[in-house]
């Protein structure tokens, strides 16, 4: 029953981390048809900032330095700074391109930001320690659990409860969900663009930030691609939860991280490192039979 | 005389392919002459890229619907390859995992090639089965997540593939030449095919899905022939690939050999083949430019040097200003134009009326 219980805080504390990811991702697809992979880069440039840039092999912690008062909050005004920024050069002038368009766009962005981080900090992957006290083992009744996990969970909880409540609550946000839902109808109905898409890349770097810090507290390592895996997983996870859905692009996140961890609870030992092949292999047998996704949004069926 | 003559007609017909052709002989020429070992190498590197970005397009620019998968057919026909061409008494070693009639046959080159091209079709053929029906989004996903998961299979299978670490002693038989003349043979496939009845039925789905089933064309049924042939070509590049390098790495099929390829294709313009050889084309030679510039160039006096890194930043931007300001590509979709004039208006009904024009004109001194 506690081996259960374990595995039940490993799949939903995966799960919340790829359910972050993919909903950063899938805010922008659902208004933008943009497949955001600098989305990556926001992620480990949020991690990066932790560090006092140099390309020194030993990394000397700057504001990972800070109280974490000081520290959350810094790094999400950073990652926000950097979403706003590469929507303000890159993709403003790109709207309404199609799809390929804006993807190339966006790798072009990530390609980029890749080699500024390297430029700035080499390439060579570097060790932190941020948020020590959270490796630390919680125990509860016959459970160990790493307070990470929790922290997590419980952050996962909370910005998903708030962008909900934004959504629904806000008008803001009910004209984001306008515009994921159908963009060219919202913004006949005075629905502004640039306010909209704005706001998407600033929520869409707060999730961002806030993964870097769930991550990079988790492995400790910066890397320049230490959010490639993260990325894909969550890119692909959006597109099974269901195209312009948020919260389909959550679900599938989450979907994602259980399947994974079940996986490799219940694969014999031979096979636990191909886990991602039996993932992707999932994901591909819920595209055949689902192939607009779990959850279906008006703006995708086709009008024929 | 005036006529446009059945020669002259051919040439038109043919001479989107003739003219790229032509261009990359020049190029593969020039470089020839110069005897720049290391160019040679970089331009033969470009023209298996161009292999790969041509067998993207088949499908890609004809369906319109995005692949990012591709490599992973690359993937396929390298180490399909390999497993043909490895010395027996290696093979009993390093890949124990093989299937004997694998290990005991040593085939040629050639044959190789074509068998490791074909290995990639089938399995490009399985999966078409599989995801075309889809919508397209879910297909581009699809094809995504064929290309991780069969990289993670690779790059855990040690019994055949030696994981993460490489194989080494592929017969190292490609050059330069051997690239552009598949290079050619390739292009010859995909402008053959573009212009074949199911190449046209595909295009017709990419412009209008609902008219082109209007029309009988079945969708599903000509991506997955695309798809299947764009496998095959990408095969034959990753068969190159490996002997080229003489070595394997599972690595090498990964997120950056997709990206950079899927770049050259759009920045060239996805819609047409023109769009794909010119998209290789200018990357590769901007790559290289940017190369030179980093050990430092000398113009007159002047020593102009980048500070290492900076190069692939430039490269990124440059990218990013081609799609802001062309976002169809550099070739916009088209192919290289017939640069002898308009075809018809004929000739001759030309040379009369201005003769007419002539003739009607007042004389000086009548």
């Amino acid at each position: 029953m506690t081996f259960f219980f374990q595995i039940v805080i490993d799949a939903v504390s995966l799960g919340s981390l790829y359910a972050l990811t993919a909903l950063g991702i899938g805010l922008l697809f659902g208004i933008l048809r943009l497949i955001n992979f600098a989305h990556g880069n926001f992620i480990t440039i949020g991690a990066y900032a932790l560090i006092v840039p140099s390309t020194a092999v030993v990394a000397t912690p700057f504001i990972g330095a800070w109280a974490w008062f000081l520290m959350i909050p810094a790094i999400i005004a950073i990652v926000i700074v950097v979403a706003l920024g590469t929507e303000r050069i890159a993709f403003r002038p790109l709207r309404g391109a199609n799809m390929s368009s804006l993807l190339i766009a966006s790798f072009a962005v990530s390609y980029v930001l890749d080699h500024v981080i390297i430029l700035i900090f080499t390439g060579r992957p570097k060790a932190v320690n941020v948020g020590a006290e959270l490796a630390r083992h919680i125990s509860f009744l016959d459970l160990r659990v790493p307070a990470i996990q929790l922290v997590t969970i419980a952050a996962a909880i909370i910005l998903l409860g708030g962008l909900a409540l934004f959504l629904k609550r806000t008008s803001y946000g009910i004209q984001m969900r306008a515009a994921a839902e159908d963009f060219d109808t919202a913004r006949l109905l005075g629905v502004r663009a640039n306010t909209v898409i704005a706001l998407a890349f600033a929520i869409s770097g707060l999730l961002a930030a806030v993964v870097s810090l769930i991550f990079i507290t988790q492995t400790g390592i910066l890397s320049f691609r230490m959010s490639l895996n993260l990325v894909i997983v969550a890119f692909i996870s959006t597109v099974i939860g269901g195209i312009g859905s948020l919260v389909g692009a959550a679900a599938g996140g989450f979907l994602v991280g259980v399947a994974s961890v079940v996986l490799q609870t219940v694969l014999p030992d031979d096979y636990k490192l191909t886990r991602d092949a039996f993932v992707f292999g999932f994901v591909v047998l819920v595209l055949i039979f689902r192939p607009d996704g779990l959850i279906v949004t008006r703006a995708v069926r086709e009008r024929v | 005389m005036g006529s446009v003559g059945p020669l002259e007609k051919q040439l038109r017909r043919y001479w989107p392919l003739l003219s790229l052709a032509a261009i990359l002989f020049v190029i593969v020429l020039v470089v020839d002459a110069t005897g720049d070992v290391l160019l040679q190498r970089t331009v033969a590197d470009g023209l298996i890229k161009l292999i790969i970005v041509v067998g993207i397009y088949v499908f890609m620019g004809n369906s319109g619907v995005l692949s990012f998968g591709s490599i992973v057919y690359m993937m396929v026909g390298a180490y399909a390859a390999a497993w043909m061409t490895l010395l027996p008494n290696l093979k009993k070693f390093t890949l124990p995992g093989l299937p004997d009639f694998l290990i005991n046959t040593q085939l040629d080159p050639l044959p190789a090639l074509i068998l490791a091209g074909l290995v990639a079709a089938v399995v490009a053929l399985v999966v078409a089965l599989a995801i075309m029906r889809t919508n397209p989004i879910a297909i581009s996903i699809a094809t995504f997540a064929v290309l991780a998961g069969g990289y993670t299979v690779y790059n855990n299978w040690e019994r055949v593939t030696l994981g993460t670490s490489s194989i080494i002693g592929l017969p190292m038989y490609v050059n330069m030449w051997i690239c552009f003349y598949w290079a050619l043979i390739v292009m010859g496939i995909a402008f053959f095919y573009q212009i074949s009845r199911f190449g046209l039925a595909l295009r017709a789905s990419r412009e209008d899905p609902v008219a082109a089933q209007a029309f009988g064309i079945n969708i599903y049924v000509q991506r997955v022939i695309a798809f299947t042939l764009s496998g095959f070509i990408v095969g034959i590049a990753g068969v190159l690939h490996g002997h080229f390098l003489g070595i394997l790495t599972v690595a090498a099929f990964w997120v950056p050999l997709t990206f950079i390829t899927l770049a050259m294709l759009v920045v060239g313009g996805q819609n047409s083949l023109a769009g794909a050889v010119v998209g290789v084309v200018v990357i590769t030679a901007a790559t290289e430019v940017f190369r030179q510039l980093e050990k430092g160039a000398e113009i007159g006096s002047l020593v102009l040097q980048f500070p290492l890194g900076i190069q692939e930043i430039i490269l990124g931007v440059i990218m990013l200003l081609i799609m802001m300001f062309r976002p169809a590509g550099i070739m916009g979709g088209r192919e290289i134009p017939w640069p002898f004039g308009r075809p018809k208006p004929p000739r001759a009904a030309v040379t009369e009326s201005v003769e007419a024009v002539e003739a009607a004109k007042p004389r000086a001194g009548d």
